[in-house]
């Protein structure tokens, strides 16, 4: 298995998926530039032609509902923007066209398209470059969502959000484009999420994207003071496979959810209702909810501080959903990052 | 153009790059951690407008905004302290380089999502309109700008109700890395199409002050006189690269020949050379005035740097008015 980066990984599934589906074809804004979309559409012109892969003007409406027509006369599409934020001038094709057309006109037509939007964050990319809105686009019907969190699984969910019959909308963190892992170059299957990352018996913890990373470093070091964390990486935000999820609450009795979004009406705030509804009688203590404030992303330094939660936040709330009191070893080595906006030295802005 | 505008508009310019190329040495220190779009290379087309712009008049931007606001009179010293995200930056740190905000002047904000603030301004001159006052709003935007629908849909309003507003398009022919050839056809000249839909339009030579002041004016009295919007087209060229202090030219994807062709046309170096042929300018006096704007800039950085960070709780404030 080599190992690659979370870009090399988004790369290699669009370039995988070309290869089989000759007619597949992939644009957006900068997707042939120097830079490549962060480099995750490099060499793609090389290998398959300016008619397979090219840039666009500055039309994200209009480039969804073109999305949608291509599917509709057979050419899956991977389109791809460098914020969330900029796609946000395209709901109206995504919303009343992508999402309902297949169910709409009687199951005649699906729209296999793939929206690949990134999310920003850290060093003043602020309120309009680093919004989490997973739980919004979950909210529509139609729409499957998707937030991978690792170059592995960045590779098969974005070949299986390609393959798949319908609109995807596929969140990329930025701050994962670096990470790298082995990868196994496996074949697409069906989409499907909810995959436990860790094994545990004490306390289940849900999480996505760049949060899972946090969740898992502070979950396996418990295990040495004798904490033991289920992990499940949500990577599909929708529709949610709760098979895992329930059958993890049914073994552990506790829930701790860890959401990238916005508190208020949160796929974090779903999953609690859904087990409230049907797993109440199996909870041992009520679930937590970590999530980000209410509040857009402010640009300075010195606001965002806190503003994002860390592992020290993680590990609090794990102490008292276990209602651990005593300090544990972990609090006193945890090493934070010297600057909390970005995530690692590799990082220096500006984008 | 009388020889006090001439200097003054110099002056403008100087004082533009010598804020930009400020930011753009002091960016590595890692302080004014926010992205910034420079407009090196492009200053002519807000120095001249600071020149035509009245009081009363109102202003809108996009990304690239630090020049439109400072044309604009709006504080050196809220902007650079808004780009260290500090207490006393125009916007309180929230916003950064991307969403700059100077009331008192009438700069109604600059956003960063392309397109976003052109139809707030035919609001703003809309109401201007409904209050009867004499004043009229200029929205700026670049080429990419251009490619957005709500574009057309603002374009096409103003003209319906005959808004006193001016469109002005910067086009440096570039968005990001991408040149206009994948955006938009061949040979397209912007303005003609618009003005194709039934506003009055005029294009200038962007990097030729006395040509934009002489644009703005007649924008101005067309507006005044006409009460119909207007729309400008400017070419231009910046010379650093998208967002970020430095010099991208290593990555080709704009010619080496086109790059020299445009540093040629530089705004200041052309219009400084006619100002010391008409004995306006000399050595000396260009000398004293750039040191007299590093003295007021360094003052501003030195003040942004000195000041507090806001309290974090202000990230938790003023969600609703
Ligand atoms: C809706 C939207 N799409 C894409 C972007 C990313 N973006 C930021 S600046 C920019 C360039 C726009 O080019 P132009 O309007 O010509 O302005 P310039 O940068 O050349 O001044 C782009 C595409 C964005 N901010 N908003
Ligand atoms: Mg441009």
């Amino acid at each position: 298995m080599p190992k690659i980066s979370f870009v090399d990984a988004i790369n290699l599934a669009i370039s995988h998926s070309m290869r089989k589906d000759k007619k597949m074809i992939c644009y957006g804004l900068g997707a042939t530039d120097p830079k490549s979309i962060f480099g995750t559409t490099k060499f793609l012109e090389k290998d398959f032609g300016k008619k397979r892969i090219f840039d666009v003007p500055t039309s994200e409406n209009a480039l969804t509902g073109v999305s949608i027509g291509l599917a509709l006369n057979g050419i899956r599409s991977v389109v791809s923007h460098q914020r969330l934020d900029f796609f946000l001038l395209a709901f109206d094709q995504l919303i009343n066209s992508a999402a309902k057309w297949y169910y709409m006109f009687g199951a005649k037509k699906p729209v296999p398209i793939t929206i690949r939007l990134i999310i920003g964050r850290g060093w003043g990319q602020g309120p309009t470059h680093s919004q989490s809105l997973q739980s919004i686009f979950a909210h529509i019907p139609g729409l499957k969502v998707v937030m991978p969190s690792s170059p592995q699984n960045a590779y098969y969910l974005l070949k299986d959000s390609i393959f798949d019959p319908n609109p995807v909308v596929f969140l990329e963190h930025r701050w994962l484009h670096n990470l790298k892992s082995n990868v196994s170059y496996k074949k697409s299957n069906k989409l499907s999420g909810s995959k436990v990352v860790k094994k545990g018996k004490d306390l289940t913890i849900i999480t996505m994207s760049w949060a899972v990373h946090d969740v898992l470093d502070v979950s396996k070091r418990l295990n040495k003071e004798g904490i033991d964390i289920e992990v499940i990486d949500l990577s599909v935000i929708k529709p949610i496979f709760w098979k895992n999820i329930f059958a993890s609450i049914k073994k552990t009795g506790r829930l701790l959810v860890i959401d990238t979004g916005a508190y208020t009406g949160s796929i974090s705030s779903e999953i609690i209702s859904e087990i409230s509804i049907n797993y109440s009688s199996r909870l041992k203590t009520p679930p937590i909810k970590i999530a980000m404030p209410d509040f857009p992303e402010p640009t300075s330094y010195g606001l965002t501080k806190n503003f994002y939660f860390d592992k020290l936040e993680i590990i609090k709330n794990i102490k008292k959903i276990l209602k651990i009191k005593k300090t544990l070893q972990i609090e006193k080595n945890i090493k934070l990052p010297t600057h909390h906006d970005v995530p690692g030295e590799w990082f220096t802005g500006p984008f | 153009m009388n020889n006090k505008t001439l200097l003054s508009m110099y002056k403008k310019m100087q004082f533009f790059r010598i804020v930009e190329e400020t930011i753009a040495a002091r960016y590595h220190e890692n302080k004014m951690r926010c992205p910034v779009h420079l407009a090196i290379g492009q200053e002519a087309i807000s120095a001249a407008f600071s020149q035509v712009a009245q009081k009363g008049d109102y202003v809108m931007s996009s990304h690239r905004a630090h020049l439109h606001y400072l044309a604009k009179g709006g504080s050196l010293n809220s902007m650079i302290s808004e780009l260290y995200g500090k207490e006393n930056g125009c916007s309180l740190g929230k916003g950064g380089s991307m969403h700059l905000i100077d009331l008192k002047v009438n700069f109604m904000g600059s956003t960063a999502i392309v397109g976003n603030t052109i139809p707030i301004s035919a609001g703003i001159a809309m109401a201007s309109k409904i209050k009867k006052e004499k004043s009229m709003t200029f929205v700026f935007f670049g080429d990419g700008a251009i490619e957005e629908g709500v574009f057309y849909e603002t374009v096409n309003f103003a003209i319906v109700k005959e808004l006193p507003i001016v469109f002005v398009c910067e086009n440096n022919f570039y968005s990001v890395y991408s040149p206009l050839k994948p955006r938009q056809p061949k040979d397209r000249k912007i303005f003609k199409m618009v003005e194709a839909m039934g506003i009055k339009s005029f294009k200038a030579d962007g990097n030729q002050i006395k040509k934009c002041y002489r644009t703005f004016s007649d924008a101005k009295k067309y507006v005044d006189s006409k009460k119909k919007p207007v729309f400008l087209e400017f070419e231009t060229y910046r010379h650093l690269e998208h967002c970020g202090p430095n010099n991208d030219d290593n990555l080709n994807y704009r010619g080496s020949k086109e790059i020299l062709r445009w540093k040629k046309k530089d705004p200041i170096i052309n219009f400084e050379k006619e100002l010391i042929k008409k004995k306006l300018l000399n050595k000396k006096k260009i000398y004293l005035e750039k040191n007299k704007i590093k003295k007021i800039v360094n003052t501003a950085f030195f003040k942004a740097e000195k000041s507090s960070f806001p309290n974090q709780k202000e990230a938790y404030r003023n969600l609703y008015a």
